[in-house]
């Protein structure tokens, strides 16, 4: 970390990575960014779990139309999990990458984690398809709307990383490895990672526990 | 092409909200036209809009706040004068679907767009001072924060010009604020409108967590922090983890109304009940996202003006996080008369009850801070005191209705409204009075006018009581919340009383204004030279008023509680300042155009949102991420100020600093 950046958040002294006590001053940027960003993503995560919630109190009201175990496959849900999980891998190996300062693999792992991305939100994409074309939208029932709500927010999240990764490539090519861009990086692949534990949840919540026999 | 929007909407026939409308609209242009004809448009432009100075931001959140306070006391004062003529054969002057409109908006804008915006602008003034640094650690985010806040304000008002507002009440209770019950626009400029706000809401936690628990000054340690910083940080961890819930509550109620999704509707198996569950989940800890920080308020103006340190630092540091805690654990309170069933009433009845200890003990710090102390009685101290008094009886009222068997005889009646009341404005209103009056001085240089102040606060003080305490009676007498009219004539004096009091706190309104527009034109007599115009505790009266961009030159080593007041006595004792330190070049960040240009867009997509302009709202959503792609893309972070420029403002600071230290002695 720089004196330059240290300075813009009030830090006059020597860059400290010290326990966060205060006895020292402000923490330099590097903390305090991704700091910031977990907050964030914590506050996400509550977003979510109201979903969980709401999908939890509305799972049974299907006022007469298809329940879980009608509706979802476990093998497309495998696939998908499989996909995430995996880009979810490769974004760390883009992030080592880029510690090393190494253009080329930083640009293609970034490119592979889009497109396990892509795969996976084209599946989705596939199996909403598939459930509104058999009369299963989320304006049939209560449990439709909280399902497609629930994972549907998640495919919205992985659109935005989607968008995020795209930038950040084209962010990374212009400008290099930048402490400011590496941070970015950074939160980039907390955000990714905040991801999979989302869809951990919903994998177990709403396919596992809905496929039960 | 324009979706739903048609002439129609432009209320042509109704001569309350065209003329109203008109006149706010006309007033805008014309204070912008005379801005402009002053040469002040890249002043503000520079100096204000476009600012990251956390100080600034706070100013303009309170200004907001007060613009806020105008509008939604005129809708309270409508409400008002509709319940004292519509008695018996009078129907008043307003229909329901306008009666109805009002108090909507009257909640809604009271708590969203002044109460919170004040409590904010009061933190992004006050904290980064008192913990002894430069800014908060996100400051363009701050920034995009302010505007976001703003831009759902504009929408709100704008419903009163084009379509109408919400017939809903402030937290729109499906299934009356499904589409099959209100049609209208009106719920959908309230959704669209608090989820804007609300990103700006939880980007302003995000970044004041960060600030405190990352970004304080050498040797400030938690235990060594001013109240009113943990009282912050107790909200705004509130503010994470509630304001999330409100956003995907209010996107659920949106698909219900645009995708006919069922979440919350009557049919398709929705359940509205789940609808009050979220949204009090989020609007329990909201009461306290606005109590907490007013607590905050307190502890410093009691200590400062009792000449004491705050009696029981520690325990209102627990007590404080107590209630952050217990907040979330008592929503259903707001509705024991779902029919839960009597364990889980009493379940929450008791932990309802529960919060009013840490409360309590609250209470206790501060009266046991002022005695024995050298007890000043500003205004500050007035609003403390008058707190005290009523929030103890709000509070009272609040026991009373955590039990649910006496909650079922007064849900929903004006007994209920009178307790919010009692505590919203004891609590939250007069301690944003309170620290306006207090840190007015530290943002502009001289203070407010002590004698208008004082006949502002009996104004508030008086009013209340006269306009809510019949409300009380009124409550045990049958009359249930939101009446448009009023059937049995014998309500008529309590009614008129309560009209009395919303005179009587329209007066202390208009004084607040009276008082600024005077203090200004008199600054000379009231000049803060010193920075430290109340013989202050806190670090930010270290600092000249109105502190320098940078706050403070070199950031103050703390040694223990109360930085400032020890580093004044130590000064006293050693009849010198601290060693003249070395100065550096100090770098903060640039101003940016990205808030208010992302506002802009958000406001845009909103507005089309509203209207199923759909084409509008592509444009705007790409307009927003295009503005924060080329944000992202600057290359000059910050701006520098050379370590000469801070030498000679710091030595400035240092003689006044000086000649004050001549003239104090240390405290008996």
């Amino acid at each position: 970390m720089s004196a330059t950046e240290a300075a813009a958040i009030g830090l006059t002294h020597n860059a400290s990575e010290d326990t966060g006590l205060g006895h020292r001053g402000p923490e330099s940027k590097s903390i305090v960014v991704p700091y910031g960003f977990w907050l964030f993503v914590l506050s996400d995560m509550v977003l979510f779990s109201a979903l969980f919630a709401t999908y939890a109190s509305l799972v049974h009201a299907t006022d007469g139309g298809p329940i879980t175990s009608q509706l979802f496959d476990r093998t497309t849900v495998a696939v998908e999990t499989g996909a995430l999980l995996l880009s979810s891998f490769v974004c760390g190996l883009a992030m080592i990458a880029a510690k090393r300062g190494n253009m080329a693999w930083t640009q293609i792992w970034l490119v592979v984690t889009g497109l396990l991305g892509l795969v996976f939100l084209a599946l989705e994409i596939e199996e909403f398809a598939g459930l509104v074309a058999i009369g299963a939208g989320p304006q049939r029932s209560a449990f439709l709307s909280a399902f497609f709500t629930l994972v549907g927010c998640h495919g919205a999240h992985v659109t935005a990383g989607l968008m995020w990764i795209g930038t950040m490539i084209a962010q990374i090519w212009a400008k290099g490895f930048h402490p400011h861009i590496m941070r970015r990086l950074l939160c980039l692949s907390i955000f990714w990672h905040a991801l999979d534990i989302i869809w951990v949840a919903i994998f177990t919540i709403v396919y596992l526990i809905g496929t039960l026999p | 092409m324009f979706g739903e929007l048609t002439w129609e909407a432009i209320p042509f026939d109704q001569p309350i909200p065209l003329i109203t409308s008109l006149v706010v609209v006309l007033a805008l242009a014309g204070i912008a036209f005379w801005a402009w004809r002053k040469g002040w448009w890249p002043y503000l432009w520079n100096e204000w809009v476009t600012s990251t100075d956390h100080k600034r931001i706070g100013v303009m959140y309170i200004v907001l706040a007060l613009m806020m306070l105008v509008r939604g006391f005129a809708d309270a004062l409508m409400m008002r004068l509709q319940q004292s003529l519509a008695i018996g054969a009078s129907q008043g002057y307003l229909p329901p679907e306008h009666y109805d409109q009002i108090f909507t908006a009257h909640g809604t804008i009271m708590i969203f767009f002044m109460a919170m915006p004040f409590v904010i602008g009061l933190m992004n003034f006050v904290v980064p001072l008192q913990l002894g640094v430069r800014d908060v650690a996100f400051p363009t985010m701050n920034n995009v924060s302010f505007w976001l806040t703003a831009s759902g304000a504009l929408l709100v008002n704008l419903s009163l010009f084009i379509g109408e507002f919400a017939r809903t009440g402030w937290l729109a209770f499906p299934p009356l604020s499904e589409k099959a019950f209100s049609p209208g626009v009106g719920v959908d400029y309230y959704l669209v409108a608090l989820q804007i706000s609300g990103v700006g809401t939880v980007l302003t936690g995000v970044n004041f967590v960060t600030t405190i628990l990352k970004i304080r000054a050498p040797g400030m340690s938690y235990m060594r922090m001013p109240v009113f910083c943990w009282t912050t940080l107790a909200a705004n961890l509130l503010i994470l983890a509630a304001f999330p819930v409100l956003t995907a509550t209010l996107a659920m109620l949106m698909l219900d109304r645009y995708l006919g999704f069922h979440f919350f509707t009557n049919g398709g198996g929705g359940n509205s009940m789940l609808y009050m569950n979220l949204i009090w989940v989020w609007g329990h800890p909201e009461v306290y996202i606005l109590a907490l920080p007013a607590f905050g308020i307190y502890s410093e103006v009691v200590s400062t003006f009792s000449g004491k340190p705050l009696f029981g630092y520690r325990s209102m540091v627990y007590a404080t996080l107590a209630i952050c805690i217990i907040s979330f654990m008592v929503w259903l309170h707001h509705f024991f008369t779902m029919g839960a069933g009597a364990d889980v009433n009493a379940l929450f009845g008791i932990a309802s009850m529960i919060i009013a200890v840490p409360t309590g003990v609250k209470i206790f710090n501060w009266l046991f801070t002022m005695y024995g102390g050298r007890v000043r009685f500003t205004v500050p101290m007035h609003y403390a005191i008058g707190f005290m008094l009523t929030f103890v009886l709000g509070g009272l009222t609040g026991v009373l209705l955590a039990m649910p068997p006496v909650d079922f005889i007064v849900h929903n009646s004006m007994f209920l409204v009178a307790h919010f009341h009692n505590v919203i404005i004891g609590a939250v209103v007069f301690g944003v009075m309170a620290g306006y009056t207090y840190w007015f001085p530290k943002a502009f240089g001289f203070t407010l006018d002590e004698r208008l102040g004082k006949i502002i606060f009996w104004c508030w003080f008086i009013g209340f009581y006269l306009a809510w305490f019949p409300a009380y009676a009124l409550g045990f007498m049958g009359a249930t919340r939101r009446l448009q009219h009023i059937s049995d004539p014998s309500w008529a004096p309590y009614l008129h009383v309560e009209m009395v009091g919303a005179l009587v706190i329209l007066a202390g309104i208009v004084l607040t204004v009276v008082q600024l527009l005077y203090s200004i034109r008199t600054r000379e007599q009231r000049l803060d030279v010193t920075g430290d115009p109340w013989d202050g505790r806190t670090l930010e009266w270290l600092t000249l008023s109105p502190p320098p961009h940078f706050n403070f030159a070199v950031l103050p080593d703390v040694h223990g509680e109360e930085a400032y007041w020890t580093r004044k006595l130590t000064a006293i004792r050693d009849e010198k300042l601290v060693e003249e330190p070395k100065y550096e070049d100090i770098e903060m960040p640039l101003n940016t155009p990205t808030g208010v240009i992302c506002a802009f867009f958000a406001s845009l997509t909103g507005f089309a949102v509203i209207w199923h302009i759909w084409w509008l709202a592509i444009v705007g959503l790409i307009g927003a991420f295009a503005v924060l792609v080329w944000y992202a893309w600057r290359d000059e972070h910050e701006h520098i100020i050379p370590a000469a420029k801070v030498a000679e403002l710091e030595r400035e600071r240092r003689r006044i600093r000086g000649e004050l230290l001549k003239t104090l002695t240390v405290p008996t």
